[in-house]
Formats: structure tokens, C-alpha cells, sequence
């Protein structure tokens, strides 16, 4: 080991893209709210103590890497599990009311929301309790252990109105998946939802394509094609995302009957058609290849009975409620008002930006909680669809390189413990930034890394780090 | 499941499929979707409100009781105003420069205010406004919007057409679909009908500069919603006889409800002292001494007050003895100044004895109805003083008398009948008798009615035998007369005793000598009227008199209550009289133009105590 230090084998990749998102939030925090007179370590009230915060998360952060012990985290996980499940019970009863929902715990100058932990101490318990010798999520006794852990948590941040925050641990799902639990009821059920809402909030047409898009993967992923899928679906969803464009141009528009998603109907199902059609004269007992094409079919269907179950199947205050959920319905005080602000401040921003402090959708007050949940509306307008795209690919990577280690790791405890890092913040990230363009009904929750916010900040970072530690120790101990 | 893929691969599709959609949708708004692409100088949008005109109010012939003028409301966007030179502002809108100073304050103070169009200075002229509009330049930030005020053509109906005025936090939790800053209706047929008068407001958007300035219409307009202006409402109301009432009622306390009998629908409400329409559009300035006037001029005396009905009553017991068989119209009764059994007195004036019952309302000798309702209540045909009662109590209500009418006039009040119980109360279970509630006979004692129940009763007569609820809006929101208003209610006393009771009342005015309403003989008209007298006992007697015209197919029936005014003859007759006149003949025929000047000069305020 002479020569080459211990430290070169924590995962530096990692760690420099969380201090890349942990900058980048804080420039864009500062520009959402800054003043004539301030600066970025002497920001306007109330968010003068954000360098604080900073500083202490990458103290915690240095804390978790060099000097706690990695092995108290599955000793002690249950003992932090039950710990903070009390301070959310308790702060149901005691919590400060702020904008109607009970989650924040004041000791005398700090207010720390005890949901935004909670994900931490879940995750460990999960992890201590899936990774048992003989543990298997087929099993009723289990699964029910697992779903409890899990419930518990979402009862109590339900019990202070969070709802947003609640519906986050519905990605440990994806955890169970991995750990063998059945994949087609929870891809059926999350693609039912996801065309449901992909219609009502975009259009027909983006649902299709989406439907499509998955199906393509899913079908060249299968037969171990992926380089292959992953071209074809990106050429495929661009080349048909203009055919709206086309159809609307002059020469067409007057003798095109078809709407865009009807013509996209029309020529996969014919497609699909023959497929299914060469399957069967080629009598090939190919189960999964019918299956999906069959699904795929369903699909579409349902994508086309969508705006009927809507408009005739559904009464009238059952319609209006998910309109006004989806933000579809114009209420300019509601939650259309702010999707649609969010949105043109996002849209605003083209392809490269206002530039950095050059933002006025953001910093005039038009878009809402425009520090914290809405904090991506300042990076889509000063920074384009490239810093955009910078943000995801971070995110991305991250997300990647998280479920590789973890996959990579001998230790099931680490494993597991890792998929729930990957899930927290899967479905952090996808419901914030989906929420701000519009695809979902506007749920108030940060997004990792980048939200002001003392409280999501430290425990973004300690469920982080504490993946990093156990990664780290397991090649520490290899080379040994 | 033949899934040859490691379902970690599946999960790494799938975060790749979400971040693909994400793109895909951050690709459309940012690039590809023209609606969000807005140049990076004037991507704000400007939320102008149009603010709609709010429905007029029209009399029955199609006058304009109420119409709308223009008027501005001067705004301002604090973050957005530059230096300005207070001093002009100031000149311009004739205003204090401590105002302005206040104003900013209040702005500083509250942080979400900075941002957004926030109220300056409330209705100003459209002179004023012209003036600003030519300056505007050097007041930055600063903006009209324009909306519409009230306006009254004539001075009729205060106190019916009701008031305007900006909307509090109170009645903006409990109504949707208001805004701080907005107008709705407070009182009378403002309040009653603000759902259809109050139209619906739009709005424009603009985009604007980084400077505020309004550059063009968002989208062309497609978002913009147009103003739908509120809906006429057309009332019954007469405005030139409601003008006239008003005018002969100047400097007395009383009201004066006049009905179209075949129709229900309400000629003129007069209550007076009543609220001018000139306090009306500027309310806020005069609801102060409005509400501490010892008169109460906000009070719509027509509904809301209820006194004993007088003499004007024994129609009713007149009525209910012919229907119950102890009376006919020929039956005589002697009187000698009055009706005494035992230590009970009530008293009466001097007149020919005997007389039957034409000339008992022509002449209104009290003693003949205490015969009368003596004959009522002591019926054999019931068991007990209480039954007969009863009996006569249903008789009464069937008039409308103690119940609300269901009018569309709001604070409508019951008034009183008294019920068994009241005199159980008062003597003890079956310790009273005829006797002993005497003074109901001519309308005293423990009754309480208002002056629309007057003139229901002369309507109910006028129709010979049944009323349509009174009512002073012609049409419901369907644009048609409202179902309610064409149910015939029948009182219990048969049609067929009516035209008696209408010869008594014809007698009073045209019957000769004795005849109590003979001084308001309308030459060519034939009028049936009779006279009350309501004492008092807080002063001098109410003047009450009811009167309709003419006598067959009559076109107006009339109340009028005139307090402490003593004679119905004196000072309720005439009024009503003139009314009539009026109403039926357009103009005061010559000699009778004298009684209309003592009328209109006279002035009876000292006469009325009032609590303060």
C-alpha cells in the first residue's frame, strides 16, 4: 500500500458530483433571491445561515467518511429507526404549523424537519431486515415485515399532512422489485398511472411516445440488444416528437384527417400486428415476445380510452378534483397558477440560458417557493436547456453509479442500503423536476442537493455519505 | 416470467426512461414549443382585470332607477415606481402629500405588496383621470383601471334600490368568486339581487418589459377572458310616483306601500325618513351620520316596522262576522259615544245611532265592532271563548296578517297575532273573555303589523277576496314572472262578503255627510278607503289609511302610515289621495293642488320622540 493512499478508494466520483450539485444549488439559491446589496456569503433574510448549512453538511459529511464507525449503522439501525419514529409522532403534537402542514420540530433558533430523517433511518432498517440470512420478499411473513417498515414512516409524515413527502417512500417499491419481488403488476400499475396522467397533463401524443419509447426498450433490452434499443427508441421518440410540426404545416394541415397520436397508433399497431402474426406462422413458442407485444396493444387502447373514462365514465367533481390536481384547470390562485409560471420561467430560459443573475420570472416573485421546491424553474431559466441537461446528467450519473456499486458489493446490508439511497433519490428528483415542467401534479418536495433547506440538505448528505462509508469499507477491507 | 434481463438492468432502464422523458419534455418547453419561448426581456405578464358594468336597475315602464358611470381606480406597482415629484401627484389628484407618504409606507411594510398592482387612491373622476392619463409618463409604476360607479337619474327609491360598497374579509370568506377591492351590493335590491347584477370579470394579459412597460397581449389574447356585464333587473316600482310618495312624505316619520292588486306587484315603497340617492352613491362618506341619525333613515319602515293596524282593522272583523254568520250588512248596532259593559270603556265619536255595517266603516263607530267581535268570540257554535278565538285568530292570519309574506324585499318582518297562549299568560287558562280582549275589535291591543300588511289587506279587498304576493322585482333570473307571484291566495272569508265591506269603504269617501275620508274625494274617481286611527301610547295617535282605486277593476291600492300624525284623515288620507291622483290621473286636479302644498310643507319631525 506504500505510496498510494487508503483515501484514493473512496469513491471520488461520487463525492465530487454531490460537491458539484451542493455548489451549483447554491448559486442558484443566491439567484433566485439576491439583492443590490448582497452577496454570496452575505445573503438577504432569511437565507443568510445557507453557507451555514453548506459548511454543515460537508462537515457531517467529512464526520460520516473518516470517523464514525460504519458498523453502528446496521447495530444500531432499529434504535435510529424507532428514535425518529417518536420525533415524528411527537411532532404531530408539538410541531410548528407552517403553511398548513405539521412537520417542523423549533429548538430554540433551528427548525429541523424530522420526515426529511426519517428516509435515512428507513433505509437503514430496511436494510438491516432485508438483508437476514433467509430473507425473501416472496414470502408473506416477510413482505408484510417489509411493507410495515415502510408504513410505519409514511403513516406518521401522513398524520402531519405531508403528503408530498409520504409518497416518496413508494420508491422503496422499486427496492422490493430488485429484491424479488414480481415486476409485472408494479410495471403494469405505474404504466396505467403514468398514461393516465401523461394524457390528461400533456397530450395523447406524448403518452404515446413515452408507451412507445418503453416498449422498444423493453423489447430490445430483452433479447440482450441494449445498444441497439437505446438508439433506436432515441431516434424514434425525436424523429416523431416533430410530426406534430409536420402535420401542421400548410400543404398537410388541410388534408391530414388524423390526429399525431393516431397516426403513431396506427403504424406501430400495424407493426406489432405482423409481428404477432410471424410469431404465429412461424409457430415460435416465444411467451415473452407475445406477451409484450399483447401488452403494448393494451396500451394503446387504453391511451385512446383515457379521454373517454375521463369525460364520460367520471362525474363531474371527481373530474374537476384530478384537473385541478394535474393543475389542468385554469385557477389562477391555485396550483395552475404556479405550474404555469413555473413553466414559462423554465421555457423562457431556451436553449442556453438568461445567464447566471439574469433571471426575472424567478427573482420577481412570480414563481412560487422559488428557493425550494421550485428551485429548478431558476436553473432552466438562467441556465438553459444545457445547464438543465447538466443538472439531469449529473443526477444521472449518480443514480447509475450508486446502483452499480451497490450491485458490485459482496456485503447485502450495502446492497440494499444503496438501492434505498438510489430510490430516495430517484423519486425525489423525478417528482421535483416533473412536477416544475408540468408532467406531475405539483407535490411539495425538495430536490436533493440543490433545494434550500437546512433540513433536506443534512439528510440528503447523511444518506449519502453513509453509502459511501459502507462502500468504502468493503474495498478497504478486500485489499487488506 | 421469461425475462432474461437482471432486474438491475431494469432499474437502470428504467431511471434512464424517466430521465428520457424528463428531456423530452424539457426539450419541448424550452426548444421546440413556441408558447413558453418568450424573448428574456418580456417574459412577465400583466394580469389587467376588466371589471364588468353591473347590471342597471329599471322601473316598471323602463326608467332607469340605477345606471352606471365611469370611474377610476388609480394603482400603483410599488417595486416599479421611480422618483416622482410628489407635489404633482399630489396637485393632480388633490390629495395631501402625507397620504402619499402613508401610502408607500404601508407598501414598504408589507413585503408581498412590492410586486404586485396594489390600490393608490380609489374612484376618481374620469377629469381627474384625463389629467393623469396626459402626465402618466412621469409617474412610474403608477396606473388607472377603469370600473363603473353607480348613478342615479332620479332621486326615488333610497331605501329599496340599496347601496354598493367594497367587500370586506367577512364577506369575502363567506361569498366566492370576490376579490379584495371589489364591489357588491350591501342593502335593499342591491343586496337582494347581487347575483344578477354583478356580471362576471375578465381579465387581459399583456406581456410586459423589464420596465413595466406593456408591450402586447399575451399569446394574441387567447387567454384573456371577456367581462360579461351583469343583467338588468327590472323592478315594479313606478320611479315617478316612488319620487312623488317620497316628495309628500319630506319631514315625516312613516311609510307608503302602494299595490297593483290584480299583479301583487309594489307601485311605491315609501319609508321616511329614507336615504337619499346622492348619500346612496357616495355611501361611505355619509354611513356615519346615516347610522347615528335619531331617525333612523337606513330603516325601511315599510317592512320592518310593525304597529297596531288602527280602525283600518274592522274591515277584517267586519269581514269574519259575515262569514261566520252573525252579522249581516243590515244588522244595527246603536252607539252613544262609545260602547261601555261594566267598568269597560271604549270610546267613539258622535254620529247617527243606530246604523248598520256600510255605514259603521263609513262612519268607523268603534261600538259597532265591539259588538261585532263580541258576536264572534261569544259564538255558541263554539265550545269556549278559547275555540272562537282560534277560530278567529286563522281568520286573520289568512289576511297575511302575523306571517312574513314571502316578499323578495329583505328583512321582511312577521308582525304579531296574538295567540291563545298570549292571553293564557296574561289572565290565566280560561279566565278571559270577549271582554277582555276588546280593544281587538278595533284593531289594538296586542296586534302588530306592518304597513305592507295594510296594503296587502286593501289589495285583498280591492281583489275581492284574495291577494298575490306583494313583490318588487318584476322577472326571476329566467327573465319571467316568478311562479310564486301568480298563486291567487284566498283568504278564509268567502268572495261573496266582499263587495259589502267594498260599499262601507266606497261610503267613507263618497257616502255624505259623516263619511270619515269625504275631505279626499277625487273629482272622477271613484275611490273606497277607510280611515285609521292607531293610539299611541309614547305620543300623539299614528294617522293610518288605506284606500284603493278604482273601485271596480281597481289599479292601486295604497297604505299609508304616518306616525304620530293623529287622524287617519289628517295626514294619511291626503297622502295616499294625492297618491292616487297621481298615479291614476298623472297630474293634481286644481282643488285639490292646496292640500297638496300643506302636505308637502308640513313637517311633523318635533312631534316624534325619538330614542336615541
Amino acid at each position: 500500500m506504500a505510496g498510494k493512499s487508503i483515501y484514493r478508494k473512496y469513491d471520488w466520483p461520487l463525492i465530487l458530483s454531490y460537491v458539484a450539485l451542493l455548489v451549483f444549488g447554491w448559486l442558484n439559491v443566491y439567484s433566485s433571491i439576491h439583492t443590490d446589496t448582497s452577496s454570496l456569503l452575505n445573503m438577504p433574510e432569511p437565507y443568510n445561515n445557507h453557507p451555514i448549512w453548506i459548511c454543515t453538511a460537508l462537515f457531517v459529511a467529512s464526520l460520516i467518511l473518516f470517523i464514525i464507525p460504519s458498523r453502528i449503522y446496521e447495530g444500531f439501525s432499529w434504535l435510529f429507526y424507532v428514535g425518529i419514529a417518536g420525533l415524528l409522532l411527537v411532532t404531530t403534537f408539538i410541531g410548528t404549523d407552517i403553511n398548513g402542514s405539521k412537520s417542523w420540530l423549533t429548538f430554540g433558533g433551528f427548525a429541523i424537519q424530522p420526515a426529511e430523517f426519517s428516509k435515512i433511518t428507513t433505509s437503514l432498517a430496511l436494510a438491516t431486515l432485508m438483508s437476514k440470512y433467509g430473507f425473501n420478499i416472496k414470502y408473506p411473513r416477510n413482505w408484510i415485515r417489509a411493507f410495515a417498515t415502510i408504513g410505519l414512516p409514511m403513516l406518521l409524515i401522513l398524520l402531519e399532512k405531508e403528503t408530498g413527502s409520504m409518497l416518496v417512500y413508494l420508491g422503496f417499491l422499486l427496492l422490493f422489485y430488485r429484491e424479488g419481488m414480481s415486476g409485472w403488476l408494479l410495471l403494469a400499475g405505474l404504466f396505467s398511472i403514468l398514461t393516465f396522467i401523461l394524457c390528461l397533463v400533456a397530450s395523447p401524443f406524448v403518452a404515446m411516445l413515452v408507451l412507445l419509447g418503453c416498449f422498444i426498450l423493453i423489447y430490445f433490452f430483452h433479447y440482450k440488444m441494449e445498444m441497439k434499443g437505446i438508439i433506436i427508441t432515441i431516434i424514434t421518440i425525436f424523429a416523431l416528437s416533430f410530426l406534430p410540426k409536420i402535420l401542421l404545416m400548410d400543404f398537410i394541415v388541410t388534408i391530414n384527417p388524423f390526429k399525431p397520436e393516431v397516426w403513431v397508433a396506427l403504424i406501430t399497431v400495424a407493426i406489432v400486428l405482423f409481428l404477432l402474426f410471424r410469431n404465429y406462422i412461424q409457430k415460435k413458442r416465444d411467451a415473452f415476445a407475445r406477451n409484450i407485444l399483447v401488452m403494448y396493444l393494451a396500451f394503446t387502447s387504453f391511451i385512446f380510452s383515457v379521454e373517454f373514462i375521463f369525460h364520460n365514465v367520471l362525474q363531474d367533481h371527481q373530474r374537476s378534483r384530478i384537473e385541478v390536481v394535474l393543475g389542468i384547470k385554469d385557477d389562477p390562485k391555485g396550483i395552475g397558477y404556479n405550474v404555469h409560471q413555473s413553466l414559462i420561467a423554465i421555457g423562457s430560459g431556451g436553449f442556453s440560458g438568461k445567464g447566471y443573475l439574469q433571471g426575472t420570472q424567478t427573482r420577481l416573485n412570480f414563481v412560487p417557493e422559488q428557493t425550494t421546491d421550485f428551485i429548478f424553474c431558476t436553473v432552466g431559466e438562467e441556465w438553459g436547456f444545457l445547464g438543465a441537461l447538466a443538472i439531469l446528467g449529473i443526477y444521472f450519473f449518480m443514480l447509475c453509479r450508486i446502483i452499480n456499486r451497490a450491485e458490485k458489493n459482496s456485503d447485502n446490508f450495502t446492497r440494499i442500503y444503496g438501492y434505498c439511497v438510489a430510490c430516495c433519490l430517484l423519486t425525489h428528483i423525478v417528482i421535483n423536476i416533473s412536477m416544475t415542467i408540468g408532467m406531475m401534479p405539483v407535490i411539495g418536495i425538495p430536490l436533493p442537493f440543490i433545494s434550500y433547506g437546512g433540513s433536506s440538505l443534512i439528510a440528503f448528505t447523511i444518506l449519502l455519505f453513509i453509502f459511501i462509508r459502507l462502500d468504502f469499507d468493503q474495498w478497504k477491507y478486500l485489499k487488506q | 416470467m421469461a425475462l432474461f434481463v437482471s432486474k438491475k438492468n431494469i432499474l437502470l432502464i428504467s431511471v434512464t426512461i424517466a430521465f428520457l422523458t424528463i428531456m423530452v419534455r424539457l426539450f419541448n418547453v424550452q426548444i421546440i414549443e413556441d408558447k413558453y419561448r418568450i424573448n428574456a426581456e418580456n417574459n412577465a405578464l400583466k394580469y389587467k382585470i376588466n371589471y364588468p358594468a353591473r347590471g342597471r336597475i329599471l322601473d316598471r315602464n323602463g326608467g332607469i332607477l340605477v345606471d352606471n358611470k365611469l370611474i377610476y381606480d388609480i394603482e400603483v406597482v410599488p417595486v416599479d415606481v421611480k422618483p416622482f415629484d410628489t407635489l404633482a401627484l399630489c396637485k393632480l389628484f388633490q390629495i395631501d402629500e402625507s397620504f402619499v407618504k402613508e401610502r408607500f409606507e404601508q407598501y414598504s411594510r408589507n413585503r408581498s405588496l412590492r410586486y404586485n398592482s396594489v390600490s393608490f387612491l380609489k374612484q376618481v373622476s374620469s377629469e381627474m383621470y384625463n389629467n393623469f392619463a396626459e402626465k402618466s409618463y412621469l409617474f412610474h409604476g403608477f396606473d388607472a383601471v377603469v370600473r363603473t360607479a353607480r348613478s342615479y337619474p332620479i332621486n326615488s327609491g333610497g331605501n329599496l334600490l340599496g347601496y354598493i360598497s367594497e367587500v370586506d374579509q367577512d364577506f369575502l370568506d363567506n361569498n366566492e368568486g370576490y376579490s379584495m377591492g371589489d364591489f357588491a351590493g350591501k342593502t335593499g335590491m342591491e343586496m337582494a339581487f347581487e347575483d344578477r347584477l354583478k356580471g362576471e370579470k375578465g381579465y387581459d394579459i399583456y406581456l410586459r418589459d423589464v420596465n413595466n412597460r406593456i408591450l402586447e397581449p399575451y399569446e394574441d389574447g387567447m387567454y384573456d377572458k371577456e367581462a360579461v356585464e351583469g343583467i338588468d333587473v327590472v323592478s315594479t316600482i313606478d320611479m315617478n310616483l316612488q319620487a312623488y310618495g317620497q316628495h309628500l312624505m319630506e319631514n315625516k316619520v312613516g311609510s307608503v306601500v302602494a299595490i297593483e292588486p290584480a299583479t301583487g306587484e309594489i307601485l311605491a315603497m315609501v319609508s321616511s325618513p329614507g336615504i337619499d340617492v346622492s348619500q346612496l352613491a357616495e355611501i361611505n362618506k355619509y354611513y356615519s351620520t346615516l347610522i347615528t341619525d335619531p331617525y333612523k333613515p337606513m330603516f325601511n319602515r315599510a317592512v320592518q316596522s310593525a304597529q297596531p293596524p288602527g280602525s283600518v282593522f274592522k274591515i277584517v272583523n267586519g269581514l269574519i262576522g259575515l262569514q261566520e254568520g252573525v252579522l249581516t250588512p243590515e244588522t244595527k248596532y246603536p252607539c252613544h259615544s262609545g260602547y261601555s259593559v261594566g267598568k269597560i270603556k271604549v270610546g267613539c265619536h258622535s254620529h247617527t245611532s243606530p246604523i248598520d255595517m256600510y255605514q259603521s266603516l263609513m262612519m268607523s263607530c268603534n261600538a259597532y265592532y265591539c259588538y261585532v267581535f263580541r258576536d264572534i268570540i261569544d259564538n255558541p257554535k263554539y265550545e269556549s271563548v278559547s275555540d272562537a278565538f282560534d277560530a278567529w285568530r286563522e281568520y286573520v292570519m289568512s289576511f297575511g296578517f302575523g306571517t312574513k309574506l314571502g316578499t323578495d324585499i329583505p328583512y321582511e318582518l312577521a308582525g304579531n297575532v296574538p295567540s291563545r297562549a298570549t292571553y293564557d299568560k296574561l289572565h290565566g287558562e280560561n279566565r278571559w273573555k270577549s271582554l277582555s280582549i276588546i280593544s281587538l275589535a278595533i284593531g289594538q291591543g296586542e296586534l302588530g303589523c306592518t304597513p305592507l300588511h295594510l296594503a296587502n289587506l286593501c289589495a285583498t279587498v280591492a281583489n275581492r277576496g284574495y291577494y298575490i304576493t306583494p313583490h318588487y322585482v318584476k322577472y326571476n333570473a329566467d327573465g319571467v314572472v316568478d311562479s310564486a307571484y301568480t298563486i291567487k291566495h284566498y283568504t278564509k272569508v268567502d268572495p261573496k262578503y266582499f263587495p259589502d265591506v267594498v260599499e262601507g269603504m266606497r261610503r267613507a269617501v263618497h257616502g255624505g255627510p259623516g263619511g270619515t275620508a269625504r275631505s279626499v274625494e277625487i273629482p272622477g274617481i271613484e275611490m273606497c278607503a277607510k280611515t285609521g286611527t292607531a293610539q299611541n301610547p309614547h305620543g300623539d295617535d299614528h294617522s293610518v289609511f288605506i284606500c284603493f282605486a278604482p273601485k271596480d277593476n281597481p289599479k292601486i291600492a295604497i297604505a299609508a302610515y304616518v306616525e304620530n300624525g293623529g287622524f287617519g284623515a289628517t295626514w294619511a288620507a291626503p297622502i295616499a289621495s294625492l297618491m292616487v291622483e297621481k298615479y291614476l290621473k298623472g297630474e293634481i286636479s286644481p282643488d285639490r293642488q292646496y292640500m297638496e302644498q300643506n302636505m308637502i310643507e308640513s313637517n311633523l319631525l318635533n312631534k316624534v320622540r325619538v330614542s336615541r
